[in-house]
């Protein structure tokens, strides 16, 4: 369903030339957890946002249930975006101004949806995510865990088929990651595809796949990992 | 999504209020200095008669000195001596004519605890109120035989009737005018025509005279003339009737001339007028008649002075400084919120979504901006009629009008709408994976 083939990204300025990504080549199937670890500046990120249509690519082609989606027009990709995939951000990246209830509501008034339907689909995510009680408090309010929970039931309230997570668990406790973890999990249980960009191998261990990225390409070498590397990639 | 835009719009603005409320005041101080000097600009070259003003004319004949024009570099006098005034008037019976001068009486109001009062005074012929289409609360204007019969009859202001007769209608009542008693055949509704374009000699924004009299009385009477009067040369110490045959300048011709076929014929006549008083040795430069209809009169007369004009390109130039300012504060702004730009684009937001939110939000600035403006340029306006208290046309100029009000919000919203084009489309241009990492 998410089908990357020899994709390359180059970021230029007036003297430098960036490959962030050479060559990248990775098929992710319906239903997978896959977490992508490497080191940093290896293109993890990179990788990501083109995924998550946040940059466009340089060269290849990415496809995304079938449909080749490099040669998107601004408003096709938000529409993709929007119905296709969520996202799970470090800094979690709730809107300050707006409550628990509207920051998960923003995604849906993008999407069109009327007032019910956002009211139902708000209120079951927040339950999902154990915060259904809090719908009028502020980011602020909320601790950092809670507040990454917030950006999951966001995520999910479109219900999207990729949930795109990065370093979802860099700016919490361990107690705190690993139950966000355990949520991800069962949002994975549940059918939804992740892809989960980490730079902590033993959380990269919880996915069902991992691939390792060095020097913007998929690579087998990460040792200490049990790898699943996608069959001639590399 | 309006009212979700709008929503994101005030918390906006409630979440930045420095910011937004220093572009309220960018905007609403050049919209309140902008609007003060437009309001006055607008009061003053506005079209008094709009739906004659193409067909009522001002008549000039240059009688002047051979040695100097009038004016420079070669203008007839704006008015007209009685010889040619009357002259005209008469030759030209079968064209719509007005002749007319100001004066002033001594009203004697009855009662001996009352005490006689000066009032202004327009001599004039009975077309007047008809060619200036002047409305009447009570009678009509006097007819062509009472100007023809030196008839003593007034036409009253709704002022001085106010005055003289606690605002009844006073047709058929007696006033009396320097010792001479004169009927009441008519009471004017209010009119204040701006500016006072068919006597611009006499106070540009005046009021108009509080009573109306038959230019044949007047003269018989000998009214003396209360306006400007200029003479190329003198007339001896033959009184009143020498200053008729003089070639003083003190009377305001004016005719109605609805074709183009009609005001040809005008030009014709005064031409042959001209021709046949120089075989009687007057008008010693050559031939130099004209007619203007209103706009051009106004426009000859300056009546909207340069300084205005000035003070217009000052205050437009104003605002733009105060729109550039409120564009470097939207800057200042989408760079504090290029976070938020990005995650709505993560979160689906296209370029024109966000275009939108950051344009309504624009808008909702302006109009804060616009009353703020519309308070600015009341403030403004006052202050305009205290510094120039003395001067009593003033306070016909600085009336703001709905159109106004309705022209400084509007001015203000596409103001901001205008200053917010460039800092909404940077901030729509933000890579949208460019600030989601930054912690």
């Amino acid at each position: 369903m998410l089908k990357m083939t020899n994709v390359s990204k180059v970021y230029r300025t007036d003297t430098v030339e960036t490959h962030a990504l050479r060559e990248f080549s990775l098929q992710v199937d319906e239903g997978e957890f896959v977490s992508v670890t490497g080191p940093s500046g290896s293109g993890k990120t990179t990788f990501l946002n083109i995924a998550g249509l946040l940059e466009e690519l340089s060269s290849g082609s990415y496809e995304l249930d079938g449909r080749d989606i490099s040669k998107l027009s601004d408003k096709e990709r938000s529409r993709v975006r929007n119905e296709k995939i969520g996202f799970i951000f470090q800094s979690f990246n709730l809107i300050p101004e707006l409550n628990i209830f509207d920051n998960v509501d923003v995604p849906l008034r993008y999407r069109g949806f009327k007032a019910d339907e956002r009211r139902r689909r708000i209120e079951k995510c927040l339950d999902m995510v154990g915060l259904a009680s809090r719908p009028k408090h502020f980011p602020a309010q909320l601790s950092g865990g809670q507040q990454q929970r917030v950006a999951i039931a966001r995520a999910l309230a479109g219900e999207p088929r990729f949930l795109l997570a990065d370093e979802p668990t860099g700016n919490l406790d361990s107690a705190m990651a690993d139950s966000v973890l355990d949520l991800l999990s069962e949002i994975n249980n549940s059918g939804t595809t992740i892809i989960m960009v980490t730079h902590e191998l033993t959380l990269a261990d919880r996915a069902k796949r991992n691939i390792y990225v060095r020097d913007g390409q998929v690579s087998d070498e990460a040792p200490e990992l049990q790898l699943a590397v996608a069959g001639g990639q590399g | 999504m309006f009212r979700y835009y709008l929503k994101l719009g005030l918390l906006s603005i409630r979440a930045n209020p420095a910011l937004s409320a220093l572009m309220v005041a960018a905007i609403g101080i050049g919209i309140g200095a902008c609007m003060t000097i437009v309001t006055i600009y607008y009061v003053m070259s506005g079209n008094p008669i709009p739906q004659k003003s193409e067909i009522l004319f001002n008549v000039q004949v240059d009688s002047w000195s051979p040695d100097d024009p009038y004016d420079e570099p070669n203008e007839p006098p704006e008015q007209m001596t009685y010889l040619d005034a009357t002259g005209l008037y008469q030759a030209g019976d079968d064209f719509k004519q007005v002749i007319m001068f100001l004066s002033d009486r001594v009203v004697q109001p009855e009662g001996e605890d009352n005490l006689p009062f000066e009032i202004e005074s327009r001599a004039t012929t009975h077309d007047f109120f008809d060619m200036f289409e002047v409305p009447f609360q009570y009678g009509s204007p006097w007819s062509a035989s009472a100007d023809t019969a030196e008839e003593r009859v007034i036409v009253l202001s709704q002022a001085l009737n106010e005055k003289l007769f606690g605002g009844a209608d006073s047709i058929g009542e007696q006033v009396m005018l320097n010792g001479e008693s004169y009927r009441v055949v008519g009471v004017l509704d209010y009119w204040q025509p701006i500016p006072k374009f068919y006597d611009l000699n006499n106070n540009d924004y005046g009021m108009p005279a509080q009573l109306f009299l038959p230019f044949s009385v007047a003269v018989a009477n000998e009214h003396g003339s209360a306006g400007n009067t200029n003479c190329w040369k003198p007339f001896g110490d033959g009184g009143y009737s020498a200053f008729l045959n003089s070639e003083c300048i003190w009377i305001q011709m004016w005719a109605e001339l609805p074709t183009a076929a009609e005001q040809d014929r005008y030009r014709q006549f005064l031409d042959s007028y001209v021709t046949e008083q120089k075989t009687l040795g007057r008008f010693p430069r050559d031939l130099n008649n004209r007619i203007s209809n209103v706009e051009e009169w106004l426009e000859i007369q300056e009546v909207v002075d340069e300084d205005v004009s000035m003070l217009l390109g000052l205050a437009t130039l104003f605002l733009v400084v105060c729109l550039l300012n409120t564009i470097g504060l939207l800057l200042a702004k989408v760079m504090r919120r290029t976070k938020d730009i990005s995650l709505r684009r993560a979160l689906g937001a296209s370029k024109s979504s966000l275009f939108s939110q950051y344009i309504i939000e624009a808008g909702l600035i302006g109009i804060a901006g616009g009353v703020l403006g519309i308070a600015l340029t009341w403030l403004g306006l006052r202050g305009i009629l205290n510094l120039f208290s003395e001067m009593d046309f003033v306070q016909y100029l600085v009336k703001m009008d709905w159109v106004m009000v309705m022209s400084a919000v509007l001015l203000a919203v596409v103001s901001a709408l205008a200053a917010a084009l460039y800092p909404t489309w940077r901030a729509c241009s933000i890579t949208p994976a460019s600030q989601l990492r930054i912690q």
